[in-house]
């Protein structure tokens, strides 16, 4: 039997006037590593944000099965890099480290135990080096893979990814589709992974979920038609504009 | 140096000096540590926002015939929690939603007061602080909110380190932002008003950003610049009040003052390590 994680059933989203998301359900399953693509402005990120309940709903609802949403079944790394302030007085292990809070009772102090995950999953993701480093001091992509490394510690069930290739190099683009896979693969994580790199992340992915404000698409990776995706998803939102 | 040592002396067998010192350093303190979340957040104007609110209880307070500190209180703990609301809710910028509580409280002072016969207060105290109006009152109530901010500070410090980072990150993993974002509110609005007593409206928007601002030249870490800041923060208010008691200036602008030069020094200090 699959167990059902996470459910979203018959969700609507709209900001002001504008419905984003329209009428959507699915669910995402143990183990299930999800490639979710579509245009600019096609709801990936609402989607997400629906899931974790960033975002209020007009209609529907998410039902999180065996997921305790605050104790921290979900990873999660948002589209856009926070730190544009480079003042911002804090080290790389300090970042991590918030990634471990959803599991703290108050007051919530930080054990020898939990600064060994922070150093094991920096070491895993190639930045231990990095770990005394200020945060506002590195690059983009050095700062994406401390904010994966936040995403990543507490050993979420399920790891959300908005985009999370964006500010890599090839190189270690490549090495983190390997991670990835490797973390759903033996970790037994479920992955959802935004990309608008449709045809390299369909190598990857079990399942692939094709959005246009509505789900067009959601099922095997290789039933999905890439000329299917390019003609209904990629084009972009003329109201957009 | 006796001659410092005797005016010191002096100055502290004056009851009025006692509290001034007293109440400064424990507002200096919480502003100075609650600073790096207002700073940080951008919401460094808050201080002058919610002054420019207190401004307007004074004449609400006239205008109903009440003690002012009564009503100030409630009001600029309201205001700061709209100001963070009409953030969240209507997308404006804390800079942006900050400057509409501000002028309109402004506004409504102006017109209540004007209808109801003019100000009669110590304008001047008013703007710039006068530590003779500090009373014993004020003493505790500095007393009780520098103790509420350290608790705070203390027991809630990961999470408003997480928040000050990352808002939406931190209520997926199931902080309470809101009623933390709250609790910072209350804490600076009350530390207005009663900083108000000791700088003035003019200046109380520095005793939050100067202190923090001067730390993150120097700070690497979140911890240690709260430290920085709180320390810089005492050391300005102490400074500040005794020398303008030896110098017979005005003891608000003297503390702001302390504050800029250790804030111009630590950027010295800064473009020195780096080069
Ligand atoms: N906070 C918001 N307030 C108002 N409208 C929003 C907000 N966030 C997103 N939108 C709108 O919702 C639509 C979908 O945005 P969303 O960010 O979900 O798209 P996306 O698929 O993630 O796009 P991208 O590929 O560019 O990341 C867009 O039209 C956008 O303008
Ligand atoms: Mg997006």
């Amino acid at each position: 039997m699959t167990s059902k994680l996470i459910e979203a059933k018959n969700i609507t989203v709209r900001y002001g006037n504008n419905v984003v998301l329209t009428d959507i359900s699915f669910a995402i399953e143990k183990g299930d590593y999800i490639g979710l693509v579509g245009a600019n402005g096609s709801g990936k990120s609402t989607l997400v944000k629906a899931l974790l309940g960033l975002v209020p709903l007009e209609k529907g609802k998410i039902i999180y099965n065996d997921l305790n949403k605050f104790e921290h079944g979900i990873g999660y790394l948002p589209q856009v890099a926070v730190t544009g302030n480079t003042l911002f007085p804090a080290e790389v292990r300090e970042i991590v480290g918030i990634g471990l809070l959803g599991q703290k009772k108050f007051p919530k102090r930080l054990t020898k135990e939990d600064h060994f995950k922070v150093d094991t999953i920096l070491t895993r993701l190639g930045i231990i080096g990095l770990k005394h480093k200020k945060i506002g001091d590195l690059s983009g992509g050095q700062q994406q893979r401390v904010l994966l490394a936040r995403a990543m510690v507490s050993h979420p069930k399920l790891l959300i990814l908005d985009e999370p290739t964006s500010a890599l190099d090839p190189r270690v683009r490549s090495d983190f589709f390997n991670l990835i896979e490797e973390i759903n693969k033996v970790d037994q994580t479920s992955i959802v992974l935004v990309s608008h790199d449709l045809s390299s992340i369909k190598r990857y992915t079990r399942k692939m979920m094709l959005l246009d404000r509505e789900l067009v698409y959601f099922g095997p990776s290789d039933e999905f038609d890439l000329n299917f995706g390019m003609a209904k998803g990629m084009h972009n939102h003329e109201h957009d504009y | 140096m006796s001659m410092i040592i005797d005016t010191i002396t002096e100055a502290l067998s004056y009851g009025f000096m006692q509290r001034a010192i007293i109440v400064g350093v424990l507002i200096g303190l919480s502003s100075a540590m609650l600073g790096i979340f207002l700073v940080l957040k951008k919401y460094s104007m808050i201080g002058d926002g919610l002054a420019h609110v207190s401004f307007a209880t004074v004449a609400i307070a006239l205008f109903l015939n009440t003690s002012p500190l009564l009503i100030s209180i409630p009001i600029v703990i309201v205001a700061s929690i709209l100001i963070m609301e009409l953030n969240e809710k209507a997308g404006i910028h804390g800079d942006a939603a900050i400057g509409l509580v501000s002028s309109f409280s402004v506004a409504l002072g102006v017109l209540l007061s004007s209808i109801s016969g003019g100000f009669n207060v110590d304008l001047f105290g008013y703007l710039f602080g006068s530590i003779l109006s500090i009373q014993q009152s004020d003493l505790w109530l500095s007393v009780v909110l520098a103790a509420g901010v350290i608790f705070t500070v203390i027991f809630f410090y990961n999470d408003l380190f997480a928040i000050t980072h990352d808002e939406a990150f931190s209520s997926v993993i199931g902080i309470p932002t809101k009623r933390r974002n709250y609790l910072i509110a209350t804490l600076t609005s009350v530390t207005i008003v009663l900083g108000i007593r000791v700088v003035g409206t003019m200046l109380i928007s520095s005793m939050i950003i100067f202190p923090t601002v001067a730390a993150l030249q120097v700070s690497k870490s979140f911890k240690s610049t709260i430290v920085i800041s709180s320390v810089i923060s005492v050391f300005s208010v102490i400074v500040g009040v005794l020398g303008s008691y030896a110098y017979n200036l005005p003891s608000g602008a003297s503390i702001v003052m302390i504050n800029a030069v250790v804030f111009v020094s630590m950027m010295g200090y800064k473009r020195l390590v780096r080069s």
